[in-house]
């Protein structure tokens, strides 16, 4: 667990001083940075830190993921919890993605507050549709993301069965603190840090449902149906985090 | 509301002097209701809507009821007001539905033999023109068809939508959630 810790870290677009004396020691260098009299080994240190180890790409991403524009765009109650983190009390301004843009052609955040009607589903694809490059998209609250408590025929299942959606937030609504958290891993998933799921951050990949041995009267086929999902899920773990180490 | 004994006034003047369209009434929970005959509804909403001492002007809704597995299976339930008499009535025409079967009913006629006709009843546009939104959202979600609407076409649903969503027949939809109780009984994704 503990390597793996570390190399998340590593994964950090700028790196992030390990320990508050490290931290106090890089102050101190970037003072005498500003004054002048910084030199030798202490100034290619600094240049190493903060600079030369920035490629153009992670800067880009990380002003991609700290000036976001949310389209103006309410579907439902939860659009109620989605106003009013522009609020102070919510202040989605932290992250700068303060700025809600009413037209979708300025916009480059979707938040899908509320359930999707299947009249609306095509008008949402439109708008997404228009919506410039680098875009993501929030399906936020249960509707959005399954259809919640409308099982029914005028909602769509999921937006996700006509459009991406980058991150659901689970919720019903969820509160305006959930959003912005929701919000912050959608920020680290544009920096190329995806925060990992609990089942990797706590070693419990192919303990899902879906993956576990089956129990009681199964039969020897559905236990073996249940340990190809459960290698599969494995494999499939090994490869994300291929990806990113 | 009119109270139960002016309910029984209101029935008889209109079986007497107007149209014999009353098939019954009845009066609860402090609400007067008048069970009539589709064919002669336009009579009687125009004699309840411009008799001298009824004057019910304002029709506050028009809506659609599926009775399945009742006979007969649809109402169109008709809210009106009176001003005058400061009293609300509600009409109820009970409508029978075309596309059974009649040697066994409660089950769909087949397609050949008429399965997919609708119920029809005559439009009160011409009466009440606020009906006209009322009426399309009843063809809408029950396929009851108003005889002599000006624009009779769904007003929520898609245009191209099939099928009468708020009959009690028409399936729910939806799809079913894997929990951990039923996990066995509902298909998998990965399967």
């Amino acid at each position: 667990m503990e390597i793996k810790r570390e190399k998340l870290r590593a994964l950090s677009p700028l790196e992030e001083p390990r320990s508050p004396a490290e931290l106090r020691v890089r102050q101190l260098r970037a003072r005498d940075l500003l004054r002048g009299d910084l030199e030798g080994p202490a100034l290619e240190r600094h240049v190493t830190e903060s600079v030369l180890t920035t490629t153009l790409d992670r800067a880009t991403r990380w002003g991609r993921a700290n000036s976001i524009f949310p389209a103006t765009f309410g579907l439902a109650c939860c659009a109620i919890e989605m106003m009013s983190i522009v609020s102070p009390r919510y202040d989605i301004a932290r992250f700068g993605a303060e700025n809600m843009r009413a037209s979708p052609r300025q916009a480059d955040m979707l938040i899908l507050s509320g359930r999707v009607a299947i009249k609306m589903a095509p008008v949402i694809r439109r708008l997404y549709d228009q919506m410039l490059e680098p875009k993501w998209v929030i399906a936020m609250g249960a509707c959005s993301s399954s259809g919640g408590m409308f099982a029914n025929y005028a909602v769509v299942q999921g937006a996700d069965k006509f459009m991406p959606v980058d991150i659901h937030v689970p919720g019903c609504p969820p509160r305006p603190e959930a959003l912005v958290y929701g919000f912050n891993k959608l920020q680290r998933m544009i920096l190329g840090n995806p925060e990992p799921g609990w089942r990797r951050r706590y070693n419990a990949i192919g303990t899902e449902e879906w993956a576990r041995p089956a129990t009681g009267s199964a039969s020897s086929e559905e236990a073996e149906a249940y340990a190809a999902a459960r290698e599969l899920s494995v494999a499939h773990d090994a490869e994300l985090a291929g990806e990113t180490g | 509301m009119p109270d139960a004994p002016g309910l029984e006034l209101i029935a008889q003047d209109l079986n007497e002097t107007a149209t014999s369209s009353v098939l019954g009434t009845y009066h609860e929970h402090g609400q007067a209701c008048l069970i009539v005959d589709p064919e002669r509804i336009l009579d009687l909403l125009r004699w309840l809507r411009d008799t001298p001492g009824q004057e019910y002007r304002f029709l506050s809704s028009l809506h659609g009821v599926d009775y399945l597995p009742a006979e007969p299976r649809f109402g169109v339930v008709y809210e009106l007001l009176s001003m005058p008499r400061v009293e609300r009535l509600r009409v109820r025409a009970a409508l029978a539905d075309p596309g059974e079967d009649p040697s066994e009913p409660g089950r769909p006629r087949s397609r050949r033999r008429g399965g997919d006709r609708l119920p029809e009843i005559d439009s009160c546009v011409s009466l009440f023109p606020t009906a006209e939104f009322h009426e399309r959202e009843v063809y809408d979600f029950f396929g009851i068809v108003f005889r002599g609407h000006p624009d009779l076409r769904r007003i929520l649903m898609p245009e191209d939508y099939v099928g009468w969503p708020q009959r009690r027949d028409f399936p729910v939809g939806g799809e079913p959630v894997i929990f951990t109780h039923n996990e066995r009984e509902v298909p998998r994704w990965y399967e």
